[in-house]
């Protein structure tokens, strides 16, 4: 679990977050929603610790993350995976070093189990055939499958994601947002992700901070977003007639099961 | 940044990895270009010594004398130097900038990594070992060019050139090169680590970024160049 605590953000007399407070729930896919400009990459690299926060305390299972010293911040590091928006793949290095290479920096064991444990992973996100081309010769949703290998091939506890599905097709972007998924149930990690994508938020997205102007604006799952009445964030979500359309409709379906009558009920 | 760069490595196995890439990038691949710049740096210092001494008392040893100074005390170390800061230093400055820009040391950074002493520490250690070395072939290459230049241009012989490289040789003069190219082999890795482990944006600012680095570079050299000279000579 992580665990965000009243975190203050500025750059300058520019003040990008200033007070946030959230829960990123263990064995679910939270994610972080927003306009852009709403501070939400600036959310997430404080967490990753790529920003200090001015402000505030980041706690990584009840571990105060922004007080550490640097040899516990690594120690922290090495249980955090990250895919990043443009995949970050070390453009000299194959696929299968790609992967290897935070095995070789931090990883035990010899050089056969090392490699073992690098296909079993390429073999999970479905490129173990991939294995010796280079960034350059592969797509950008392989990338992303890559980007995912190397990320949990060190067993991370907690798994951040930086629009994972941007520059992809909505087919690829499925896919990509059906392994997290698996990822997070499998492993039970932390999973966090930060996203435009209404696919993304509608099929994963177990618990949704939606960021408005620096705060957190909403909070809640995907099947609560359907009977929000927050003005923006059914503007940021529901933006198209389409969108408006398509959530009307499910409103009814949902309506219509018996469990979300109690509920409603209830609330 | 140098704090950050002489702390202890991660992993001693890859760090040596990354070194000896850095070693095979600056030394092999910058000997080409230094194999050509210095036969032609001796071959035309021999011309235009043999063009300026035309005096019948000179004798003719006295163009190798000369050139033999003028290539290991300036044309090997500080020529040389302003070469592999427009071919190492731009490289360097791009390679980092581009990591910079793609996210790529954010990564390394993540996954609990010193970028700065895995990424910046081989290439300053790979620098200062292997541009000396090639200044050193510079200086043979230097030599042999402008004995060959004399011979061609039918200036002077094989016999009277090497007398002239023999006549008053000072080893000081070897050592005050051998510094000159470990002072330079610094400013030509760090400089430009500096500047592409620092860029913002995108690849417009990788150019902007390798130009500055390689113009202070150069700049720096020619300072320094002009600083040692006066202090040790």
């Amino acid at each position: 679990m992580i665990e965000l605590v009243n975190i203050k953000k500025g750059f300058g007399d520019k003040i990008i977050l200033p007070d946030v407070s959230a829960v990123m729930e263990t064995g679910k896919v939270n994610l972080i929603i927003g306009s852009s400009g709403s501070g939400k990459t600036v959310m997430m690299k404080c967490m990753v610790g790529l920003m200090p926060v001015d402000e505030g305390k980041i706690l990584y299972d009840n571990r105060d993350f922004t007080n550490m010293t640097e040899h516990e911040k690594k120690e922290v590091r090495q249980q955090i995976g990250m895919l990043f928006q443009g995949s970050a793949l070390f453009d000299s290095m194959t696929v299968e070093e790609n992967v290897m290479f935070p095995l070789e920096m931090f990883g035990k064991g010899s050089q056969k189990e090392k490699r073992n444990r690098v296909m079993e992973c390429l073999e999970r996100v479905q490129l173990k055939d991939a294995a010796k081309k280079y960034p350059a010769e592969i797509s950008g949703g392989m990338k992303k499958r890559v980007g995912i290998a190397r990320a949990i091939v060190l067993n991370p506890k907690y798994l951040f994601c930086d629009e994972p599905n941007s520059g992809l097709d909505p087919q690829t972007s499925l896919l990509i947002d059906k392994l997290i998924k698996e990822l997070t149930l499998e492993y039970n990690i932390t999973t966090v992700i930060n996203t435009h994508d209404m696919n993304t938020v509608m099929e994963s997205g177990d618990h949704i901070v939606y960021m408005y102007k620096g705060r957190k604006q909403w909070e809640g799952s995907n099947k609560d977003i359907i009977f929000s009445k927050d003005e923006k964030l059914n503007d940021f979500i529901f933006a198209s007639d389409f969108l408006r359309d398509a959530k009307e409709m499910r409103q009814m379906e949902m309506f219509q099961s018996q469990d979300w009558r109690n509920k409603l009920k209830k609330d | 940044m140098l704090k950050g760069m002489f702390s202890r490595p991660e992993n001693m196995r890859m760090f040596w990895k990354e070194f000896m890439r850095q070693c095979v990038d600056i030394g092999i691949g910058s000997l080409g270009i230094v194999l050509i710049i210095s036969m032609f740096m001796g071959g035309v210092t021999t011309l235009q010594i043999a063009y300026q001494l035309v005096s019948p008392v000179i004798p003719k040893s006295t163009i190798a004398q000369i050139v033999r100074d003028t290539i290991i005390l300036e044309f090997a170390p500080t020529l040389t130097c302003i070469v592999l800061a427009g071919v190492v230093g731009s490289k360097i400055a791009s390679e980092l900038g581009n990591m910079r820009v793609s996210e790529q040391i954010d990564a390394q950074e993540i996954m609990g990594i010193n970028t700065k002493g895995y990424l910046i520490m081989p290439k300053i250690l790979a620098a200062i070992i292997m541009i000396p070395c090639l200044i050193a072939i510079a200086g043979f290459l230097g030599i042999w060019g402008g004995q060959k230049a004399g011979e061609l241009g039918g200036i002077l012989s094989a016999e009277q050139y090497w007398q002239g490289l023999r006549q008053d040789f000072r080893a000081y003069n070897i050592f005050f090169a051998l510094f000159k190219a470990f002072v330079f082999a610094f400013i030509i890795a760090s400089v430009p680590s500096y500047y592409g482990y620092n860029v913002q944006g995108g690849a417009l600012e990788i150019g902007k970024a390798s130009t500055s680095a390689v113009v202070v570079t150069c700049v720096l050299i020619l300072f320094m160049d002009y600083l040692l000279a006066a202090l040790l000579l």
